[in-house]
């Protein structure tokens, strides 16, 4: 499959960690130290506790389809239908990421499907994305 | 718009943060009590069909779009975390909600086709709008596949169009010798997190605070609302809203608009009366202020519910919404006779 363009995030000494966390195969999201609660989007201070201990921390990248989308309208010159992704991740009830899912037809996929990260580099930036989990086996199928 | 017109005036106010297009309604309706000012001239200008006209919307690919100076465009803030996914558009985030719906409460393609379809029944009786010939069923089928579950008729029509409105304090409907729209309550809540991803219950958005809010501060119930103007940017909204306003039921916004009847212009709670954004056109929010107020004042035409076309009785309540994503604003309208 050929690498679709991808708008670049802007790198800053917030989101960077986010955006380069993929070179070694894991997915990071910001974790106060204090009471363990996922942030994401990052910020400097935890919204549950006011923990100012927040570090970036790895998740095992695996989730659920929470909702998704099959584009067909050509925004960015493409005219290959392909599917945006929102993903749960099992870490925390609402840790939600906007992605791609990729490695399965966009009529395979479905709302509660098991999933897991892949990463798709671009220059240094590694794109999160979620493929179907090859370690479970769906109950709901797919193929 | 003050310096083309000269005035001299003791409050303005701008800018696009808070209660999606109804917040400058909201912060007019709030000057005017504070004593800041008796009349506000509140108005929005589109200029989406011009723009889209000479050589279309500009493309987000590697030749246009974004800035950057070369390669591809980068982003920070909240978009850096759709548009590197090809999200784009708001057509396919709110997409994802409304397939959410579908799968939590057996929402059907069918059920969501008849925001776009009663739109386009109620614009056909409306002159001033873009798309008035008539659409069945197979019509809205057969139109091309934006995002699914969105079709092209599901998101609105861009226009060029300027609404205005005017509050003034209370008292001066004394002064004039037409029914004016009162407001009786308005909704402006944000209760979850302002983010398309990242809100907590993607089948409400936060048109589920805006509206459960409108209802704290009046007597009046959704049962005593007469018409509806709900924001449809993409159809799923309105559906939405019809939720959040406790027309029905959380997640029963589909059965309730089963078929079409009951929002129809003679139904039980007709909806969107001027065709909505859908098919009158994006007047991003101001169009439905406008058209509860024509349908308050008994000035709308061959669409007018209680009128020939639609018989029954002359509307006294109406709910307004705009916005519905991240952020929502609600406003119930009573009609008050003048002089
Ligand atoms: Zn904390």
């Amino acid at each position: 499959m050929s690498v679709p363009f991808r708008v670049q995030p802007a790198l800053d000494d917030e989101n960077r960690f986010f955006w380069l966390s993929g070179e070694d195969g894991c997915l990071r999201f910001a974790r106060c130290g204090d009471c363990g609660e996922w942030l994401h989007p990052p910020l400097p201070r935890c919204p549950a506790c006011g923990g100012r201990d927040i570090n970036p921390e790895a998740v095992s990248g695996r989730g659920q389809v929470w909702s998704y989308t099959v584009n067909h309208h050509s925004w960015d010159g493409s005219t290959e239908p392909y599917t945006i992704g929102l993903v749960e991740l099992d870490e925390q009830q609402g840790l939600r990421l906007t992605t791609n899912l990729v490695g399965c037809a966009p009529d395979e996929v479905h709302i509660g499907m098991r999933v897991r990260v892949t990463f798709e580099q671009q220059g240094i930036v590694w794109f999160p994305l979620f493929e179907p989990d090859p370690d479970v086996t769906d109950p709901e199928g797919g193929s | 718009m003050q310096d083309a017109l000269r005035l001299q005036v003791d409050w303005h106010s701008g800018g696009i943060e808070g209660a999606a297009q109804l917040a400058a309604v909201v912060n007019a309706v709030l000057a005017v009590g504070a004593g800041l000012a008796r009349h506000v001239l509140v108005y929005r200008t589109v200029t989406e069909s011009s723009a889209q006209g000479s050589g279309g919307r500009s493309g987000i690919g590697m030749d246009g779009g974004g800035g950057g100076g070369g390669g591809a465009p980068r982003f920070g803030g909240p978009l850096q975390w759709s548009l590197p996914f090809r999200a784009y558009s708001a057509a396919n985030w709110l997409a994802m909600n409304c397939h959410r719906h579908m799968h939590e409460f057996g929402t059907t393609p069918e059920q969501l086709a008849q925001i776009a379809l009663n739109g386009r029944r109620n614009a056909a009786r409306n002159p001033k709008a873009v798309y008035r010939e008539p659409m069945t069923l197979d019509d809205y089928f057969a139109a091309r596949v934006i995002t699914t579950p969105f079709r092209l008729f599901d998101c609105d029509a861009p226009v060029d169009g300027s609404t205005a409105v005017i509050v003034s304090a209370a008292e001066h409907a004394r002064a004039v010798d037409h029914p004016v729209a009162r407001v009786e309550a308005v909704g402006t809540a944000l209760r979850g997190r302002p983010s398309w991803d990242q809100w907590d219950d993607m089948t409400t958005m936060s048109a589920r605070d805006a509206g459960a809010m409108v209802w704290e501060r009046t007597d009046l119930t959704p049962a005593d609302v007469d018409i509806a103007e709900l924001y449809d940017g993409f159809s799923f909204l309105t559906m939405t809203w019809l939720e959040a306003l406790g027309f029905c039921g959380k997640g029963e916004s589909g059965p309730f608009i089963e078929g079409g009847g009951r929002i129809a212009l003679d139904g039980e709670l007709p909806l969107n009366t001027h065709g909505g954004q859908l098919s009158a056109g994006r007047l991003h929010g101001f169009g439905f202020i406008h058209e509860a107020v024509l349908q308050l004042r008994g000035e709308a035409g061959d669409r007018q519910v209680g009128g020939p076309n639609a018989p029954g009785r002359a509307p006294e309540v109406a709910a307004v919404a705009n916005g519905g994503g991240p952020i929502a604003g609600a406003m119930i309208l009573t009609k008050e006779d003048g002089r």
